[in-house]
């Protein structure tokens, strides 16, 4: 299984089985087309940690702390932890967070971009769209030597800690605590609204488990997909996208969950324009990043701290998301989605240009 | 036989394959090292090497490794 998955077809194996776990993932209650999304899960647990206070928003979903621990356990077994960290994290926070503006400005994150598309989800073409012209105008900056510097080797706990954060969330998860103020928090669950519907717990963090492990072993990265189509001709991860929305596609129809159009699809708008910049934002952060957020986890359990710095900007982002009213809703972009928006794509020009030259 | 040595050592993706791409279009044939960090760069780098046919090895360097890729 190892040997397949380190294949050139590697991606394309660990896409076809994630693909059909995120369609079994609604069906067992996760909201609709939303299988996993590191967006809107992080999102969902900003809320549960009473980060942000939209109250459909809520929940510790334990898939993200499964997609962490399963590529932890993944990488320490094949010997591919590596503690590293020191390439301008305060940038990377910034692209993280910015990325989480244009991706809660569309409502997912380019793995739930394909699976709005695999549920029949229209929407998501203008998404898709964005996501390619964001990805191309990043590699324009990578061709020029676009580089944030490069990381060290840090102390071997140094790599722990995203590992230990994802423990934290699972344990607050199953303790529940209460002893905010008012008896009532810290930690909230949604009893209405996308944040209460999820599968059974065990299901999901078995689900977040596998797919850390799969996507660890294969590299299934959505941007490095397009990215080293684009920029390198080499298809290998794009081949893990179309197996992960095929299968989902297919998986869908055979459990009924695949509904074809644009108007009425689950936690989706269809304000196209906002839909395609949102995703313009989301996928040129992406790219100087160097990964999609799926991959960020991934790398944050096998010792990236760099990623994990990404992906606690993504945590904030979430917060300020809604406490701004900068996050879509069904009706449409935020009361300030718009500005959010466009301060991002600036920040992300301003980013790709400074850093131009290498600086190690 | 020249050799060329890019250290691309931290660098997240794909600044490993952009480095080495920009020293193999240069150059029809010889020997380049690589040194990466990370397992991933390394099958990244042996990847782009084969795929314009340059012969690829690696050995294992300090923390890391040192891809050799030889035309």
């Amino acid at each position: 299984m190892n040997r397949i998955l380190m294949s050139k077809n590697g991606p394309a194996v660990a896409g076809l089985i994630l693909g059909v776990i995120a369609a079994f993932l609604v069906k067992f209650g996760n909201p609709g087309n939303m299988g996993f999304c590191v967006a809107c899960f992080t999102r969902d647990i900003a809320g549960a940690l009473g980060l942000h206070r939209a109250g459909i928003v809520q929940y510790l979903r334990p898939e993200i702390p499964g997609f962490i621990l399963g590529a932890f356990a993944s990488a320490m077994f094949f010997g591919e932890y590596r503690p590293r960290g020191g390439s301008s994290p305060m940038v990377r926070f910034g692209l993280g967070f910015f990325s989480m503006i244009g991706a809660l400005v569309f409502l997912g994150c380019p793995w739930r971009a394909y699976l709005r598309l695999a549920g029949g989800d229209w929407n998501a073409l203008a998404g898709i769209a964005g996501l390619v012209a964001g990805t191309s105008i990043g590699i324009a900056f990578l061709y020029r030597g676009f580089s944030l510097g490069a990381a060290r080797p840090c102390p071997k706990w140094a790599g722990a800690v995203m590992p230990l954060i994802a423990l934290a969330i699972l344990a607050l998860l199953f303790g529940k605590p209460l002893f905010g103020p008012e008896k009532t928090g810290p930690v909230f669950f949604s009893t209405t609204g996308p944040g209460s519907m999820h599968a059974p717990v065990w299901i999901s963090m078995a689900a977040g488990l596998v797919v850390g492990f799969l996507a660890q072993r294969s590299r299934f990265c959505t941007v490095g997909a397009l990215r080293d189509l684009i920029m390198l001709r080499d298809s290998h991860l794009f081949k893990g996208i179309v197996a992960f929305t095929f299968a989902a596609f297919v998986t869908n129809l055979a459990l009924g969950q695949f509904k074809a159009g644009f108007a009425g699809q689950p936690v989706a708008h269809t304000m196209q324009l906002w839909n395609f910049l949102g995703m313009v934002l989301s996928g040129l952060a992406f790219t100087l990043a160097g990964g999609c957020p799926g991959r960020m986890l991934i790398m944050s359990g096998e010792g990236d701290s760099d990623a994990g710095v990404f992906f606690v900007g993504m945590l904030v982002a979430a917060a300020f998301a809604h406490n701004f009213s900068l996050a879509s809703s069904g009706n449409g972009v935020g009361a300030f989605g718009i500005p959010a928006t466009i301060i991002g794509l600036v920040f992300c020009l301003g980013v790709g240009t400074v850093f131009l030259n290498r600086i190690d | 036989m020249e050799t060329t040595t890019i250290d691309a050592r931290g660098l997240s993706c794909p600044q490993p394959v952009v480095e080495t791409k920009r020293v193999l279009d240069k150059i029809s044939g010889g020997r380049v090292e690589v040194l990466v960090d990370t397992v991933t760069s390394r099958e990244n780098v042996l990847r782009f090497g084969a795929n314009k046919g340059w012969k690829g090895s690696f050995e294992p360097e300090g923390a890391g490794f040192k891809v050799v890729l030889e035309k």
